[in-house]
C-alpha cells in the first residue's frame, strides 16, 4: 500500500505541471519523455520479464495509432471513445499471433525476434493498402479540456497511460505471474513442470504489453496529428524500446523507465543540436556499449548491492511440519499400463506396465538406456507418451500439459540439476509452492522456501545465484525445489550420481526424511549401496520394459537381472 | 488480365530480383548457420560496398572497384568477428550488436552521401539486350552471373575440399570438431570474412541496379532473412534459389496487384517458415 501511496503521489506532482503555465516545449518534451516509458515498459513486460524478445512493438503501438486515426478521421469518433478500441485492437493482434506462436515449441530468441519484426512489416502493408491509401492520414479532433492547453491535456493523458503501465509492471513483477514469467525467461520446461502455466502466462502478458502500447498510439495519433505508415511502423520504434530497457535493466521493473529517459533526452538534445545523425550513431554505440559491458542495465547493476541485504530470514526459523507418514502399503498412487514412447523409431519405452504402491520408495533401476529418465520425463509431462495409460489417484494423467500434472502433486530432480540461473536460491525454492499443489502466495511461499533450505543445509545461499552453488548443493537445492511443492509422488533422478561418500550418506538421510513427510518416492539410481539401504522394492528396466519387480534382495538375485547388467553367462 | 509478355518480363525481373537476395543472403547464411551469429550488420556493410563502389566509380570501372572493396571487406568481417565471438556470446547478443553496428554504419552513410538517393553513373546503366520480346539488362544480368558464380563456388568449396569439412564438421558440433583438431578459431575469422566480401560484391551489385538511400537498408532485411531461412542456414545455393523464388512471386504479385503489395509475400513466407519449421533454426 507504501507503494500505491508513492504513486499516486508521484502522479499528482507531474500532473500539476500543465497549470504551472510552463511554456509548451515543457509539455511536448514531458510527453515525448512518458510515450517513451509507456512503450519501454510495455515491452518489458512480455520481452524483459520472460525472455521473448519482440522486435514488433512497432505493430502494437501502431494499431493503435490507426484504430484512433481512422475512427477519429472517417467516422467521426470523439477522440476518448476510440482509446479502448485502440488498446483493445492491439491487445486482440497480441492474443491471436500470441495464440498461434507460443505453441510452437521451438520458437525462441532469435526466432521470436525476427517473427515479430516480420510481423510488423506484414501489418504496415495492410495499413498501407487498406486504411491508410498512401498519402498518410490527418487526424483533426477536439481534444478533451483537462489543461489549460491541447498539449498539456495530451500530456496527462500519457501521465495517466504511463502511471497504469508503470503500476501494471511493478504490480506483475510482485506478483505470482512475474515470478512465473522470470521463471519462463530461465528454463521454460522446468518452470512448466514445476506448475507454471507457460501458455498462458506468455499469452496474458503479450495481451498487457501490446493493450498499453496500443493505448499510448491511440494517444500518439491525435498529439503528432498526420500519420503516416513510415513513421508509425518504423523499425527505429522496435529498436529503440529494445535498447531503452536494456539500457535501464530488463530484470526490474522501473528499468525500462529509467532507460526510456536517457535514451529520449539524448535523442531530443541531438536533435534540438541540429545533429540527428550523431545522436542515432551514438544510439548505436550505446547499445552496443551496453549489450558488452553492461548485460544486467543500469539498475541491474545498481540493485546487485542492494538485494543481498534486503531479503532476511524470517525470524520463526519453524522445523518442517512432519506429517505422518503412511506404512507403505499395497494401495497404488500411480498405475502405468502400457505406456511407450519412442524417438524417431527408437524404443525408449515399450508397452512398460507396473504399480507405485503409497507410501514406498520404489527403486527404479537398469542398465543405461534402459528407459528410466524416458519414464520420468513422461509422467512429468515433459515428453508427451505414444501410447497407454497412466493413473495418478485414480486421475488419467496422459494427455494433460505438465503444470497441471504438478498441481496433481507430483514433483522431480533433474539428473543435471536445472536451477533458474537468475533467480536467487530462494526464490528457487520459493517457485513451486506458489504453483504446486497448493498454490501460495508470495509471503507464505518465501516461509516454505526457508523451512525446505534449512532442511537441505541451504539456508546459509538463499540470497545467492545457483551459479555459485558447487554441484552437491546444486543437486540439494534441486531436492529442496522439489519438496517445497510438497508433492505426493516424488521422481529422484540420479540425486547421488556424482557426490563424495560423505555427501552421498547425508543425501540418504534426506531421502529418508522426504519419505518420513508422507512423499511417496520413486528413486532412479545407479548407486547400488543406496538403492539396497533406501528401497521397499525395486523394479529393474531393461529395453524400455519391466523384467523384474519385488524386495530389492530377491530382485538382485534374479538370473534375468544379472543378466541384463552383466551380460549373458556364457559357457 | 496482364499480357504474357508483361508476365515474362515481370518473371525475368523477379529472377534478377532474386539473384541480388540469393547473393546478399549468402554471407548472411554463412554467418548465421556456421558462426551461430545473425549479422544484421551485413546490410549495412553490403549497403557501404555500395557507396564505396559509388564513389569509387568516379575515376573507375565498378568490376575494377571490387579489387579495393573485396579486400577491405573482408578484413572488415575478421574484425567483426573477433569482437562477436569475444564480446557478444549468445545469438540474441550478436543480433542486438549487430543492430547497434547497422545504425553506426547508416548515421556514418547519411554524414558522407547525405540521406538523398544516389545513383551511379555508369556505361553499363544503359546496355541491354533484346531476346524475343523481353529486354535483358546488362547490370542485373551480371549481378544474376556473380551471384551463380559465387553461390556456386562457394558450394564447392564446401563440398569438395578440407576447408569445406572442417567448416561442416564445425556447424555441426564446434566442441567435437576442435577436439578432432579443427581450428575453429580460425575458420571462423575466414568464414567471417569470406561473408563481409560477399557483402562487397553485393554492394556492387546494389549499386549497379538501384538508387541508393541510406534507410533503404532496412528494406532488404526481411526479404532475404526470408531467403536465407527458407534456403537453410549455412547452406550456399539455398538462399539463392529461395531468393529466386521469392523475386519471381513478388513481381508476379507486383504485375497482377499494386506494387505496394509486394512485401507482403516475402514476410509471409518467413512467417510461415519459422511457425511450420522451427527445428530447422
Amino acid at each position: 500500500m507504501r507503494a500505491a501511496g508513492g504513486f499516486v503521489l508521484f502522479g499528482l506532482a507531474l500532473g500539476a505541471i500543465p497549470f504551472l503555465g510552463l511554456p509548451a516545449f515543457y509539455e511536448t518534451f514531458l510527453y515525448l519523455l512518458l510515450h517513451a516509458v509507456v512503450l519501454a515498459t510495455s515491452w518489458n513486460i512480455l520481452s524483459g520479464y520472460s525472455g521473448y524478445f519482440s522486435f514488433g512493438h512497432g505493430a502494437f503501438f501502431g494499431t493503435g495509432v490507426y484504430v484512433t486515426a481512422a475512427l477519429v478521421a472517417q467516422y467521426n469518433w470523439s477522440f476518448l471513445a476510440t482509446l479502448p478500441l485502440a488498446a483493445g485492437a492491439a491487445a486482440a493482434l497480441g492474443l491471436l499471433l500470441g495464440a498461434v506462436v507460443f505453441r510452437v515449441r521451438a520458437l525462441r530468441g532469435e526466432l521470436f525476434a525476427l517473427l515479430t519484426l516480420a510481423i510488423t512489416f506484414v501489418l504496415a502493408t495492410i495499413m498501407l493498402n487498406k486504411v491508410d491509401g498512401g498519402p498518410g492520414i490527418q487526424v483533426m479532433t477536439d481534444i478533451p479540456k483537462l489543461a489549460p492547453t491541447a498539449s498539456g491535456a495530451l500530456y496527462l493523458l500519457m501521465l495517466a497511460i504511463a502511471l497504469i503501465t508503470v503500476w501494471s509492471a511493478y504490480a506483475v513483477f510482485y506478483s505470482r505471474f512475474g515470478t512465473g514469467l522470470f521463471a519462463i525467461h530461465d528454463d521454460e520446461d522446468v518452470a512448466e513442470v514445476m506448475g507454471v502455466p507457460t501458455y498462458r502466462f506468455k499469452l496474458a502478458a503479450f495481451c498487457l504489453s501490446c493493450a498499453l502500447a496500443g493505448l499510448a498510439g491511440g494517444i500518439h495519433a491525435v498529439f503528432v496529428s498526420y500519420v503516416t505508415v513510415a513513421e508509425t511502423f518504423s523499425i527505429a520504434l522496435a529498436v529503440n524500446v529494445v535498447l531503452m530497457s536494456a539500457l535501464g535493466g530488463t530484470r526490474h521493473w522501473l528499468g525500462p523507465a529509467i532507460g526510456a529517459i536517457v535514451i529520449t533526452a539524448l535523442l531530443y538534445g541531438f536533435t534540438a543540436g541540429q545533429a540527428p545523425v550523431l545522436g542515432r550513431a551514438l544510439v548505436g554505440v550505446i547499445l552496443i556499449a551496453v549489450i558488452v559491458l553492461m548485460p544486467e542495465g543500469i539498475l541491474g547493476k545498481v540493485l546487485k548491492h542492494w538485494r543481498r541485504k534486503s531479503a532476511t530470514r524470517p525470524s520463526s526459523g519453524t522445523e518442517p511440519e512432519l506429517v505422518r507418514a503412511p506404512s507403505p502399503n499395497s494401495e497404488p498412487i500411480l498405475v502405468v499400463r502400457g505406456v511407450s514412447k519412442s524417438f524417431k523409431g527408437v524404443h525408449a519405452l515399450t508397452e512398460a506396465s507396473f504399480e507405485v504402491h503409497r507410501g514406498e520408495i520404489l527403486g527404479l533401476v537398469g542398465p543405461n538406456g534402459s528407459g528410466k529418465s524416458t519414464f520420468i520425463n513422461v509422467v512429468s509431462g515433459h515428453y508427451p507418451a505414444d501410447g497407454g495409460s497412466l493413473v495418478f489417484e485414480g486421475a488419467e494423467l496422459i494427455g494433460r500439459p505438465a503444470h497441471r500434472i504438478a498441481r496433481a502433486g507430483i514433483a522431480r530432480t533433474y539428473q543435471v540439476p536445472r536451477p533458474f540461473a537468475h533467480l536467487s536460491v530462494l526464490d528457487n525454492v520459493a517457485l513451486p509452492p506458489m504453483f504446486g499443489r497448493v498454490t501460495m502466495d508470495r509471503a507464505s511461499a518465501e516461509a516454505e522456501a526457508w523451512r525446505w533450505l534449512e532442511f537441505t543445509g541451504l539456508a546459509g545461499k538463499a540470497h545467492v545465484r545457483p551459479a555459485e552453488l558447487n554441484l552437491h548443493q546444486r543437486k540439494f537445492l534441486e531436492l529442496a525445489r522439489a519438496l517445497a511443492s510438497r508433492p505426493k509422488l516424488l521422481f529422484l533422478d540420479e540425486v547421488l550420481s556424482g557426490l563424495t561418500p560423505t555427501e552421498m550418506d547425508e543425501a540418504i538421510r534426506l531421502v529418508r526424511a522426504i519419505r518420513e513427510q508422507g512423499a511417496t518416492i520413486v528413486f532412479v539410481e545407479h548407486v547400488m549401496r543406496a538403492v539396497m539401504e533406501l528401497t521397499d522394492r525395486i523394479i529393474v528396466l531393461t529395453y524400455g520394459k519391466p523384467i523384474a519387480a519385488g524386495l530389492p534382495r530377491d530382485v538382485m538375485r534374479d538370473p534375468q537381472v544379472i543378466d541384463a547388467y552383466l551380460g549373458g553367462v556364457h559357457a | 488480365m496482364p499480357s504474357a509478355t508483361l508476365i515474362g518480363q515481370s518473371v525475368l525481373s523477379g529472377v534478377f530480383i532474386g539473384a541480388l537476395y540469393g547473393l546478399l543472403g549468402l554471407g548472411l547464411s554463412l554467418s548465421w548457420g556456421m558462426l551461430r551469429q545473425v549479422n544484421l550488420a551485413h546490410f549495412a556493410l553490403a549497403f557501404l560496398g555500395g557507396y564505396l563502389t559509388f564513389q569509387l566509380a568516379a575515376r573507375l570501372d565498378p568490376f575494377v572497384t571490387l579489387a579495393i572493396t573485396v579486400p577491405l571487406f573482408f578484413l572488415a568481417g575478421v574484425g567483426l568477428h573477433w569482437f562477436l565471438s569475444r564480446f557478444a556470446p549468445d545469438m540474441l547478443n550478436t543480433l542486438l550488436v549487430t543492430f547497434g553496428l547497422t545504425t553506426i554504419i547508416e548515421a556514418a552513410i547519411q554524414w558522407i552521401w547525405t540521406a538523398d538517393f544516389q545513383r551511379m553513373e555508369s556505361a553499363y546503366g544503359a546496355m541491354r539486350w533484346k531476346v524475343g520480346a523481353f529486354y535483358i539488362p546488362f547490370p542485373e544480368a551480371a549481378t544474376l552471373l556473380l551471384a551463380m558464380t559465387l553461390c556456386g563456388a562457394m558450394w564447392a568449396l564446401l563440398r569438395f575440399t578440407d576447408f569445406g569439412r572442417a567448416a561442416r564438421a564445425m556447424t555441426e558440433d564446434p566442441a567435437m570438431a576442435a577436439a578432432f583438431g579443427v581450428n575453429e578459431k580460425r575458420l571462423g575469422y575466414v568464414i567471417s570474412g569470406l561473408a563481409a566480401a560477399f557483402a562487397a560484391v553485393a554492394g556492387m551489385c546494389l549499386a549497379l541496379t538501384h538508387t541508393l538511400a541510406p534507410v533503404q537498408i532496412y528494406a532488404w532485411m526481411g526479404v532475404v532473412f526470408a531467403a536465407v531461412m527458407i534456403g537453410g542456414l549455412g547452406s550456399a545455393i539455398g538462399p539463392l534459389a529461395a531468393g529466386i523464388l521469392i523475386g519471381v512471386s513478388e513481381a508476379l504479385t507486383m504485375a497482377l496487384t499494386a506494387p505496394t503489395w509486394a512485401p507482403l509475400v516475402s514476410f509471409s513466407l518467413l512467417i510461415a517458415i519459422i511457425l511450420f519449421r522451427p527445428a530447422r533454426f
